[in-house]
């Protein structure tokens, strides 16, 4: 499951930030925080674990969820990854840019 | 003044801002220049130089094809210190100086051919001969966006991902 899809639904957000203030929840706990039936956050609890975003672990007859901070970090280590990568060529057009402008400078004086 | 601005400008640097909401197929890159938009619009189609600054630093970048009209054609070529190479190429739907260009990208490495975005950019002139260029990319599929993602060809940092990094201060301080 990619992270991407399950992160661009707003209850399956709603669940993670929940998850990140209590800790480690168990299912019925989660369901009462949501008007939507059990069955439907039971779905996204699966998507999100698919995701490897949560994490459940069974004790006794309770399904306790938890945030898998592994898979968090990693998300944001590529976030930032990325944007450096951007941020590369466009300081090295911020050089190419500022020759471009020396020279113009350079044209007006020649003209005159 | 925004206080994003007026910290920007203290630290000397434009900031480079990634947009891309989370299960969709667009991505927004926005960045600030210091230099008129005339210049801007010239290092992306003269071919002397493109290859100074497009794509990482550590790969060189040879302009195969650079036809900036619309319905010309443009090819890069990314070259990195083995000999490898990566492809890059597309058509140029609309060029019109110096404010916009549209024109289709693919990458040439990928293990089948059709996986094309469609990207639009737009050079806004800003106050003190300054220009603001906003990259919007169009990919055909989730996954082909992701994908580019992760070859840093795109990026995106947006409301889904400012909620996502401040989970993230919540579970360090948590760890703490």
């Amino acid at each position: 499951m990619d992270i991407f899809v399950a992160l661009s639904d707003p209850t399956r957000r709603a669940i993670l930030e929940i998850l990140a203030s209590s800790g480690e929840l168990p299912a019925t706990d989660i369901y009462e925080h949501f008007s939507a039936s059990p069955q439907a956050i039971s779905q996204h609890l699966k998507v999100l674990r698919e995701a490897n975003l949560v994490v459940m672990e069974k004790h006794a007859q309770k399904h306790l969820y938890s945030l898998n901070p592994y898979t968090l970090s990693q998300f944001e280590i590529w976030v930032q990854q990325t944007r450096q990568r951007w941020e590369e060529s466009f300081q090295a057009l911020d050089k190419v840019l500022e020759a471009e402008k020396q020279k113009l400078v350079q044209g007006e004086q020649e003209r005159k | 003044m925004s206080l994003e601005r007026k910290r920007r400008e203290m630290a000397g640097q434009n900031k480079t801002n990634v947009a891309a909401e989370p299960g969709k197929q667009e991505m927004t890159i926005t960045r600030e220049f210091d230099a008129p938009r005339e210049l801007v619009f010239k290092a992306f189609t003269d071919p002397g130089l493109v290859p100074q600054w497009w794509g990482p630093g550590r790969l060189s970048t040879l302009v195969d094809k650079l036809d900036a009209r619309s319905g010309g054609q443009w090819r890069f070529i990314n070259q990195d210190p083995d000999g490898n190479e990566y492809g890059f190429h597309g058509v140029y739907h609309e060029i019109l100086a110096p404010e916009r260009i549209i024109d289709t990208f693919e990458f040439e490495g990928l293990s089948e051919a059709g996986h094309v975005a469609l990207e639009t950019l737009t050079l806004e002139a800003l106050p003190g001969g300054r220009t603001r260029l906003t990259t919007q990319s169009v990919f055909q599929s989730v996954a082909d966006r992701d994908g580019a993602l992760q070859s840093g060809m795109e990026e995106g940092l947006n409301d889904s991902y400012e909620r996502l990094t401040a989970l993230l201060e919540k579970i360090q301080e948590q760890a703490r």
